[in-house]
């Protein structure tokens, strides 16, 4: 398929197929790394059948302004990550964004910043929301700098909310307005 | 020792009485001034039916992460407002609390005070949480007010996060470490 809204550079958004991509999540599930990255329950392993059924369980009770995809690579079928908008559609027309990529030998490859600028583009253009924020973990730097290329602001740090590897971290908060959002479009497309 | 928890000076914490308080929470959500003082959610006026089931509701919640208290006051027994905490994170000690007087004429008596005062004993000494979390919106001066004379620390500024009235507002993250409010505890 050629270029569409849900089409990056790297990646592809699709959607949620609970089988295939248990099988995988369940993989990630064990790299208790990767979840600490990203989440702030404890970790803990997962059977792929476990994760199917929460896929299931979340595809029914989902609600209007929750939009979460699956990430792909555009040479390839595989799943390699999750990404999405949530709350989206309120009065505010503000909404949370996640991303992560589970599969390790892709980290730092501009795999999760592709899925992120789908995404932005997607809740800006097609949701025509004015804000997007989200969470970041202090010890994730990778990630707060991947954001900060992105176009996201520093809007400040739950402090100390975190507590892992022996020490208390904080929980950055990072946004961007729509405006923003366009006047880097512009600025790229020169 | 005596530790007393739910009796303040002229309030108590008490749970939620269907019978009782579905009346008056039903008729704060028929005030649009007051929720937008402390809801993000468009204003709906809600039934005592309707207050019913989502109490009903909340009580599955009830005890895991969710520790919710009706204010009384004591000279009446009324149910003049609510504090709770909610979305506990017990591996890391952090949550998130919300906290209102009902009727306006309740308000500007000091009542909001000793129930905020209840409420972090409550957390940092029955729970044992490490920290405090909660937002207010830009246009409420009051609760920015109220939230630093009882030492929570603006934390997070979210830019035009909130649409009302014609205009963006930011929403104010606040947050207390129980080590702060435990060096600003015998003091007024």
């Amino acid at each position: 398929m050629s270029e569409t809204i849900f089409t990056g550079k790297l990646t592809r958004l699709v959607g949620i197929e609970p089988e295939k991509a248990g099988e995988r999540m369940a993989q990630w599930s064990r790299d208790s790394e990767y979840v600490q990255l990203y989440n702030s329950s404890q970790a803990a392993p997962r059977y792929a059948k476990q994760i199917q059924d929460r896929l299931r369980n979340e595809l029914d009770k989902a609600r209007p302004g929750d939009f979460y995809f699956l990430v792909q690579p555009l040479d390839d079928e595989r799943v390699i990550g999750e990404v999405g908008l949530w709350s989206a559609l309120t009065p505010h027309r503000n909404a949370w964004l996640a991303v992560a990529i589970g599969e390790r030998e892709l980290w730092g490859k501009g795999y999760g910043s592709d899925a992120v600028r789908i995404t932005l583009r997607y809740g800006f253009q097609e949701l025509n929301l004015h804000r997007i924020n989200l969470n970041v973990f202090g010890y994730n730097t990778r990630a707060i700098r991947a954001y900060e290329k992105l176009g996201f602001a520093h809007e400040g740090a739950i402090r100390g909310a975190l507590k892992r590897y022996g020490r208390r971290w904080d929980i950055l908060f990072m946004g961007i307005l729509r405006e923003e959002w366009e006047r880097a479009q512009v600025a790229g497309s020169k | 020792m005596v530790l007393q928890l739910f009796e303040g000076e002229k309030i108590r914490f008490a749970p939620f009485d269907p019978e009782r308080d579905a009346e008056p929470f039903s008729r704060w959500t028929h005030d649009p001034e007051s929720l937008r003082l402390i809801e993000i959610e468009p204003a709906r006026p809600l039934s005592p039916f309707q207050i019913k089931k989502r109490f009903e509701e909340m009580e599955k919640e009830m005890g895991r992460d969710l520790y919710y208290f009706v204010i009384r006051a004591k000279e009446n027994d009324r149910a003049i407002g609510f504090a709770y905490i909610r979305w506990i994170e017990w591996n890391h000690g952090n949550a998130f609390f919300n906290l209102a007087i009902g009727s306006p004429d309740d308000r500007r008596k000091g009542l909001g005070n000793e129930a905020l005062q209840m409420l972090l004993r409550y957390a940092f000494e029955e729970l044992n949480l490490y920290r405090m979390s909660t937002f207010t919106m830009e246009y409420n001066i009051g609760a920015q007010r109220f939230l630093e004379k009882h030492g929570f620390q603006q934390e997070v500024c979210a830019r035009e996060a909130i649409y009302r009235d014609g205009k963006y507002w930011d929403t104010l993250s606040y947050g207390l470490l129980a080590e702060e409010w435990a060096a600003g505890q015998g003091k007024p």
